[in-house]
């Protein structure tokens, strides 16, 4: 076999690689029927108990979405979404028959979770563990850890308790980030949005677990559309882990969420993603539309917010982690690694909105794209005219791994204030040869060598990640690349 | 889409008289043209591409077009003696869009072949030429000034070099504005070179006499197999002048393009540059300098479709913003599916020197096949401090060291330029921009 066909083989042998979260689960799962209108809205908000503010906001969410166009501006080609033809809620933990124990979670949720490694037990959490916020189809599971971190004044919840529970903190802060106009997908999941996560970090206060929300998939013919919500107060800090995974379904289903963050004043917020949405199969049938607006406030001086995501799940992403550096001497940071195959595509990057003076953020984009997949880097460095001092330096760097795939590069940068530096460096590129060459000469296997080296193209992002996903991230890359040949 | 109305229905009423003013090939594309410009319609700010500038708006005034072709005699020679020591060029003049060739070029014997005229005769005389050119590349089926000018377009430059002729001297092609009522000028540049062919090209731009101006002008270029074209194109108009200027370049096998969009002194500017590599081993160097202070506005867009392989492209434009102007770059580099060893390297690189002075940039990769070199670059930033301390501390007065850094940060791009003496004019020409000293051409009457 000459070299281009073992390419080839190669290249095939990864694009058959199987997703391992694609089983689904058989759980008695209570879902509303298909379709969005008003009186949908209202159910939501009924099933979810909540009060007539909160019901209120949906409704000015929805009537809103129902005036905005889906944005055709990315470079994604993104097939016609029947929002009429998906249900919007979906609970999996409403009992059949019999009275209702709410500590009670059904056996087969419980082994969904243990299978995806992601345990609900606290006892087999490892010690100085994760607290975990579980979260299937529309519901919140169970969240872990709520006493200990009670303890240090600390609130982690479903959103849905944190409506009930703290009313105050959430009307205070909800949307006040990513407001509902903001755009079309942030304008459904403010009418329609199900469980997500709620975290207060009061004053002072160091986080000393690691928070984490699992968001899971299980149902068909839904959609997801959950909503997180932090908030860490003056001089406190956390570091917020987020998973991802869906069953393999021949049918697209639309993950549309909300991420806002509140940074006060010297107060510090580490979020980390690992997306692996199921990314459809290797004709490009089915799969996970993950369409998210994340955004951060930065309103405290000398706050700091980062960002650290791998994307190697979804269909089609169309992601835009940002911050908006109000506070003096705030700062913002994104590292992306984002891997497309088969017939993915990606259009992700992220937004630095400079406000405040001397504020820096910095922009570290890797992408890696193989088979057929489109791979995007789409990025805004904006610098207003109060911003002082401000600097920036973005990165962004890209793979190509075989002919067909495409990578792409969009920052955009739009500086109103003289002291500022802002710099933007790309490359594209395929492997280098030189390195392989050296590999190979050195005994390791063509694939191995692969492996190797993107493993250390994406270094640089997964070094940021908390330990436990860096381990995760890793393998995730790994399971994707090893077979891979440029 | 009132101002488009406005020209559909000037257009219509005429018509006949345009035909009159124009030949062959020009006329015969207006009805295509008008089709595109009533779909189409004119660029605005609600567009990806011109989402700096507003080219729409600035067609909303009753401009004055000359479609009856009246003579405005300028003295050429009196006006105007952009000379650029020790080059010789020959000189060729378009009065808003009326060609002359000045006295010397037009006694010289120029190589055999070689065609330098009036597009309007040369559609008559040359029909051959036109017909297989004109309007070949200037896309009409998109937003732009393509089509309104191909409507309007009644007169402009052609130059034809033959296969294999190599043009010694440099031509240099003097634009002058001038008009007794505000202007509105369409006007059209061929550039057609055949196999192994050379030319070097200088296109200066100016407005005579403090009317406003608006020219849009589509210049088309053919670079043949092996050919070799320098482009240079330099702005020196004023701040009441508005200019659309765009570039379409089609590079076959081999070909070599070296091209400087140089803007000293304007009002509000759009150029666009649409090049294409159509033949495999190309290379384009596509550099740019814009240098602006008041309210003045640059925007530079250039588009490089890498369709074949091993072709390599290299962009630098560099931008000083003074006061409360305003400057965009877009460049985008587009690499096919199956342009395998394309080389592709952007750099924009951009001083701005005061709080109110802005900046947009947005280099773009758009990349479809895997062995490729591409990267591209921006920076938004200011004067090292560290060099003006180092500098003041030798003795050279602080504003002596502005100057000289500024100098310094365009000369990378003018350093690019191959021809010596052009250079030396352009380093002292920017040199007197950053001087204050309005960047007047010297013996320019006008500017004085």
């Amino acid at each position: 076999m000459n070299t281009v066909e073992q390419d080839n083989s190669l290249i095939r042998e990864i694009s058959a690689e199987k997703y391992r979260y694609g089983f689904t689960t058989d759980v008695h799962t209570d879902i509303i029927d298909r379709g969005l209108t008003e009186d949908t809205v209202r159910l939501i908000s009924e099933r979810k108990g909540e009060p007539e503010w909160m019901l209120e906001f949906r409704l000015k969410a929805y009537r809103h979405w129902l005036t905005m166009e889906m944005p055709r501006w990315a470079h994604l080609d993104i097939p016609e979404i029947d929002y009429q033809n998906i249900s919007y809620y979906a609970d999996p933990t409403v009992k059949k028959e019999g009275p209702k124990n709410l500590d009670e979670i059904d056996p087969q949720v419980m082994k969904t979770f243990d299978k995806l490694g992601i345990p609900l037990e606290e006892r087999l959490a490892l010690s100085g563990g994760v607290a975990v916020d579980a979260v299937m189809d529309s519901v919140s599971v169970k969240t872990t850890f709520k006493q200990t971190l009670a303890e240090k004044g600390i609130i982690f919840c479903s959103m849905g308790e944190a409506v009930k529970n703290h009313p105050d903190l959430v009307r205070q802060y909800l949307g006040s980030v990513v407001n509902y106009r903001d755009n079309f997908f942030a304008a459904l999941n403010s009418a329609v949005f199900s469980d997500g996560s709620f975290v207060y970090i009061p004053k002072g206060v160091r986080c000393p677990m690691e928070l984490s929300t699992y968001f899971r998939i299980n149902a068909a013919g839904t959609g997801q559309f959950e909503r997180t919500l932090i908030v860490a107060d003056d001089d406190s800090y956390v570091s917020y882990l987020e998973g991802c995974t869906a069953p393999m379904r021949d049918e697209n289903q639309l993950h549309a969420a909300i991420v806002e963050i509140v940074v006060l004043d010297r107060a510090e917020v580490k979020y980390s993603t690992v997306q692996n949405w199921y990314p459809g199969d290797e004709n490009g049938k089915g799969g996970v539309y993950n369409f998210v607006t994340k955004r951060g406030l930065l309103k405290g001086v000398d706050s700091k917010l980062s960002w650290t995501q791998v994307e190697t799940g979804s269909a089609i992403t169309w992601k835009y982690p940002s911050c908006v550096l109000l506070g003096d001497g705030s700062q913002g940071e994104f590292y992306s690694v984002a891997l497309t195959n088969n017939w993915q595509q990606a259009d992700t990057g992220t937004k630095m909105i400079h406000l405040g003076r001397n504020t820096k953020s910095t922009v570290i984009s890797k992408g890696i794209s193989a088979g057929h997949s489109q791979n995007s880097y789409r990025g805004l460095i904006k610098v207003g005219e109060h911003a002082d001092g401000a600097r920036n330096y973005s990165q962004c760097d890209s793979l190509l791994l075989g002919s067909d795939c495409g990578a792409h590069t969009f920052p955009y940068m739009d500086v109103k204030n003289e002291t500022a530096i802002v710099e933007h460096e790309a490359t594209t590129s395929k492997i280098s040869e030189d390195q392989l060459f050296y590999c190979n000469q050195r005994g390791i296997p063509m694939e191995q060598a692969i492996g190797l080296i993107v493993n250390g193209y994406a270094k640089e992002v997964l070094n940021k990640l908390p330990m436990e996903f860096a381990v995760e991230a890793q393998r995730l890359l790994s399971v994707s690349l090893e077979n891979t040949v440029g | 889409m009132s101002a488009e109305k406005n020209y559909i229905d000037i257009f219509s009423q005429n018509r006949a008289l345009i035909d009159k003013g124009s030949a062959g090939a020009m006329n015969a594309l207006r009805d295509k043209a008008l089709e595109c410009f009533t779909r189409y319609g004119l660029p605005h700010k609600g567009l990806e591409e011109y989402l700096h500038t507003d080219v729409r708006s600035w067609f909303e005034p009753d401009w004055g077009m000359n479609l009856n072709r009246i003579d405005m005699h300028v003295d050429q020679a009196q006006a105007f003696k952009c000379n650029v020591p020790n080059l010789s060029t020959l000189l060729y003049f378009l009065s808003n869009d009326v060609f002359a060739a000045s006295d010397t070029a037009a006694n010289v014997q120029l190589p055999q072949g070689v065609i330098v005229c009036s597009l309007r005769e040369a559609a008559e005389r040359h029909p051959e030429i036109v017909d297989a050119y004109y309007g070949r590349l200037a896309d009409m089926e998109r937003p732009g000034v393509a089509a309104l000018n191909t409507m309007f377009a009644q007169d402009g430059m052609l130059v034809y070099v033959p296969d294999g002729v190599v043009v010694e001297k440099a031509l240099q092609l003097v634009t002058l504005l001038q008009s007794p009522v505000d202007l509105l000028t369409n006007r059209r540049i061929l550039v057609v070179l055949g196999r192994q062919s050379q030319l070097t090209l200088l296109l200066c731009d100016h407005a005579l006499a403090a009317n406003k101006y608006l020219t849009t002008q589509i210049t088309e270029v053919f670079a043949g197999e092996g050919s070799s074209l320098k482009l240079y194109d330099l702005e020196e108009t004023h701040n009441a002048n508005l200019r659309v200027s765009d570039y379409y370049i089609s590079q076959e096998a081999d070909s070599t393009i070296e091209t400087d969009f140089v803007t000293l002194h304007n009002g509000r500017t759009r150029n666009s540059v649409y090049q294409t590599f159509k033949g495999q081993g190309s290379t384009l160097s596509l550099n740019g300098i814009a240098i602006t202070d008041k309210e003045q506005h640059v925007d530079n867009m250039t588009f490089v479709d890498h369709r074949v392989s091993d072709c390599t492209s290299s962009e630098l434009f560099k931008y000083v913003l003074d006061d409360s102007s305003t400057g965009a770059f877009a460049g985008k580099v587009l690499v096919r599916h199956g342009a395998q060893h394309t080389e592709s390297q952007q750099t924009n690189r951009n001083i701005c020197l005061t709080r109110e002075a802005r900046m947009f940039t947005q280099p773009q990769l758009e990349i479809y096949a895997d062995d490729v070199k591409c990267s591209h670059g921006a920076t938004v930033g200011q004067l090292d401090e560290k060099a003006m301390f180092y500098m003041q501390q030798r003795g050279i007065p602080m504003e002596e060291s502005r100057m000289m850094l500024m100098q310094a940060f365009v000369g990378e791009v003018i350093g690019k330029v191959s021809l010596e003496p052009l250079r030396d004019r352009l380093n002292r020409l920017v040199e007197k921009r950053f001087r204050g000293e309005l960047s007047q051409c010297e013996g320019c009457r006008a500017c004085r």
